[in-house]
């Protein structure tokens, strides 16, 4: 508790950005999904045929996990990619069912008799909608609205993962640097603000439900003007991108995030241009794309990962060959492979030190032999790729007591360490490795394709700074594999704040 | 100097004799079901009340409702003011038309004024305009605005109620109003008072009323002329003293039903 309150004072300025974001993403999302939903809901309660099937389809969205509804999202064009206009549409999604649903409930729930009465006055269909069957349904309404805006401050922490922002990033961040004071960060301020939300909003449907109409008239007003007033202060927090900004991305774990301040720092240091930092977008895929559609303009690629994952090629094992096939292959969709930063980060079998030490583990082979007695751990990743699991189990004949189980990557070196498994695949360049004791295993027979960290970059992006990319080739061949697990041993176990660590390795060679 | 009065005469030779709601030969059914109304022929005069009496189910709502366009006839025609319903704008006519229904149907969101206000704000009268009127009419409903406009319908016992339901249907000044049994639901002291209210409200404004109810008392007490349903069928229409007089078994049955007959004929 010390450590967290420590936390936010020294992170004072992040924190309230990212509370306004999180704010403007719910409230922008919710007013959204108001604006479609009452519509969608007024329409569905006059057509019981089509409410039904209607209601299915809002039900089938909202069970979908929201990581996989950002997946689905990233490769459409226009409401899909990377950054907070694919959050707000996720939101949106979300907020519809609950919204539809009472909307709909609001209105059969009115009393017959009441709408005969404004028919019979000669109202219109539209007059009786807006004048009675509205006012009457709103108690309902603002119910859906309150579940949608709460659903929504929850939801709201994943959007994160596509670099939309918001508290999702301290728990993102957090998670990836396995340190629950971060993780706490931004969780707690999330949960609050749930409950701030709810409270207020059940404030506001009491208040209507007493439904004096002079005062529910001036508590609309009030709370219209207490959110064009959260707009208004948040949107100027969150006018993130601007105009001439160069635009650095990176992979959500700690190197990735270490690589992308140095990237960014880089830049601005080297070629004196604005950076936009989308630093801890979820993965390889969400980078590659967010680089196609241009939401961002750099970031480190790894040569097997490229080769592998992003074009689907064939597993290669020749460092040269492999980087000049990914170079081209990017140069044919308008990107530029920059010459290697210097360190293989490939991926590395790793066992605790003391096994290591009692059981005589050197190599994989050694490992294959034991591996019986085994319990194996490993990230997403690893088990879905070719050049990840199934190929290193038929390379070295690896047979584990039980199927491995599939946990986040930075958890298993924490899983590792704490015996509850006693194998995993991490990185070479993990600062976990020097930081928990752990003991990289010789892989003799060459499975591991080359992982040389090598700047990708979007073509149009360079011709247009080209002293970005004479600031970028300061980096090339300058981190080693010991800078780099020094540098995620510093950010990692020693809870060095990453611009910091960036900072100081710069100024190692550019004075 | 001439034409415009003896213009202006003719008109109002016109309005004498154009019956302001007539049936002819109306018939009406629910889908699949028996006829509602079954050859339904009724001519009512304009200033006339003509209270409609019937059992439950014998087709009085039903008739009403064909008045203001809320159903069509199967055959025959409903014609208001000398045009068929038909060719009225549905919205139109219903504001022309007011309707006082039975079970008030005030809407519980809206302050008195504001339910009496509801057909003039749909007309778009202004502001000042329409605060005038709402005044008027609570003090002629026998509702002192100052003590009441300002209040909600569940504030309001039954009878006063149906005061506001009967103001809001004379809010811009309907040349027809249709009650449908208005006062049903009130104790019979409340009613007793509500029908002097009630005649003493119509020898000022001088509407063409239909009332609907089920009890011959009420029809006698309220009806210039009194019209039976049964079974979809207009049975009688003439002055109350002759249906009194009538032998026809229905409406006999209706009139056993009364605890004395009136004092009029």
């Amino acid at each position: 508790m010390p450590n967290l309150i420590a936390f936010w004072s020294s992170h004072r300025a992040e924190l309230g950005a990212l509370v306004g974001q999180h704010v403007l993403l719910v409230a922008g999302s919710t007013l959204a999904a108001v604006a479609l939903g009452v519509p969608l809901g007024v329409f569905a309660a006059r057509r019981p045929r089509l409410a039904a099937p209607l209601m299915a389809v809002a039900s089938i969205v909202q069970t979908v996990p929201s990581l996989a509804m950002f997946g689905f999202l990233l490769p459409v064009p226009v409401v899909g990619g990377v950054g907070a206009r694919a959050a707000v549409v996720v939101l949106i999604l979300y907020g519809l069912l609950p919204i539809v649903r009472t909307t709909i409930a609001g209105l059969r729930g009115i009393d017959p008799a009441i709408r005969e009465a404004g028919v019979a006055m000669g109202m219109t269909p539209r007059e009786l909608l807006r004048q009675v069957e509205l006012p009457l349904a709103l108690p309902s309404i603002l119910a859906g609205v309150r579940v949608a805006a709460v659903v929504g401050v929850g939801s709201a922490t994943i959007a994160a993962a596509i670099g939309a922002g918001g508290l999702g990033e301290y728990i993102y961040r957090g998670l990836s640097m396995v340190d629950t004071t971060v993780i706490l960060a931004g969780a707690v301020p999330a949960a609050a603000l749930a409950l701030v939300v709810d409270g207020a909003l059940l404030w506001f449907e009491r208040r209507l439900s007493a439904r004096r109409r002079s005062r529910s008239r001036r508590a609309v007003v009030a709370a219209a003007a207490a959110v064009a007033a959260v707009v208004l202060l948040t949107s100027g927090v969150a006018a993130g991108r601007r105009g001439g900004a160069v635009v650095v991305g990176s992979k959500n774990f700690t190197e990735q995030l270490v690589l992308g301040e140095l990237l960014a720092q880089t830049v601005e240091r080297g070629a004196g241009v604005p950076v936009d930092r989308r630093l801890n977008l979820g993965g390889t895929l969400i980078c590659e794309r967010a680089l196609l559609t241009g939401d961002i303009d750099l970031y480190v690629e790894y040569t097997g990962t490229a080769l592998t994952a992003v074009f689907h090629q064939p597993v290669a094992t020749d460092s040269a060959t492999v980087l000049n096939t990914v170079r081209e292959l990017y140069a044919r969709s308008g990107r530029a492979l920059l010459s290697p930063l210097g360190f293989n980060n490939t991926f590395a079998i790793l066992v605790r030190g003391a096994d290591a030490r009692a059981r005589g583990l050197r190599t994989i082979d050694d490992a294959a032999r034991e591996s019986p007695r085994l319990r194996a751990g490993f990230g997403y990743e690893f088990v879905g790729r070719p050049d990840g699991y199934p190929g290193l189990a038929a390379a070295y004949g690896l047979h584990f007591q039980n199927p491995p189980r599939v946990m986040d990557l930075t958890l298993s070196y924490r899983a590792l360490a704490s015996g509850q498994v006693d194998l995993i695949a991490g990185d070479a360049t993990a600062g976990f490795i020097k930081g928990l004791d752990l003991y990289q295993l010789e892989d003799t027979r060459r499975y591991f394709p080359p992982y040389d960290a090598a700047i990708v970059a979007r073509s149009a992006t360079l011709l247009r700074y080209p002293e970005v990319r004479v600031a970028l080739e300061r980096l090339t061949g300058r981190i080693s594999a010991a800078d780099m697990r020094a540098m995620n041993y510093a950010a990692d176990v020693e809870h060095q704040d990453i611009p910091t660590v960036a900072r100081n390795f710069l100024a190692t060679f550019w004075p | 100097m001439n034409a415009p009065v003896g213009s202006l005469r003719v008109t109002v030779a016109i309005a004498m004799t154009v019956q302001a709601i007539e049936f002819r030969d109306v018939t009406f059914a629910r889908a699949g079901g028996p006829p509602a109304l079954d050859r339904v022929s009724l001519a009512v005069e304009s200033g006339e009340v003509l209270a409609l009496v019937g059992r439950s189910g014998a087709g009085k709502s039903t008739l009403l409702k064909l008045i203001n366009r809320l159903l069509e006839p199967d055959t025959g025609a409903v014609v208001v003011e000398g045009r068929d319903t038909r060719e009225w704008e549905p919205i139109r006519l219903r504001r022309r038309v007011g309707y006082v229904l039975q079970d008030v149907g005030l809407f519980p969101h809206m302050s008195i004024a504001d339910n009496v206000a509801v057909v003039p704000r749909l007309e778009s009268w202004p502001a000042a305009r329409i605060d005038a009127r709402v005044g008027e009419l609570l003090e002629l409903v026998g509702l002192p605005p100052r003590q009441f406009a300002a209040r909600w319908p569940d504030e309001l016992s039954g009878g006063q109620r149906q005061r506001v339901g009967v103001a809001r249907a004379l809010a811009v000044d309907p040349p027809v109003l249709l009650m449908d049994e208005p006062f049903g639901a009130l104790d019979p002291l409340t009613r007793v008072e509500l029908h002097r209210e009630f005649r003493r409200i119509q020898d000022r404004v001088r509407k063409t009323v239909i009332i609907v109810t089920h009890d011959m008392g009420e029809a006698f007490a309220l009806g210039g002329r009194v019209g039976v349903l049964d079974a979809g069928r207009l049975v009688a229409v003439d002055r109350p003293d002759v249906v009194a007089r009538s032998n026809d078994a229905r409406v006999r049955q209706l009139l056993d039903a009364l605890p004395a007959l009136p004092r009029h004929a």
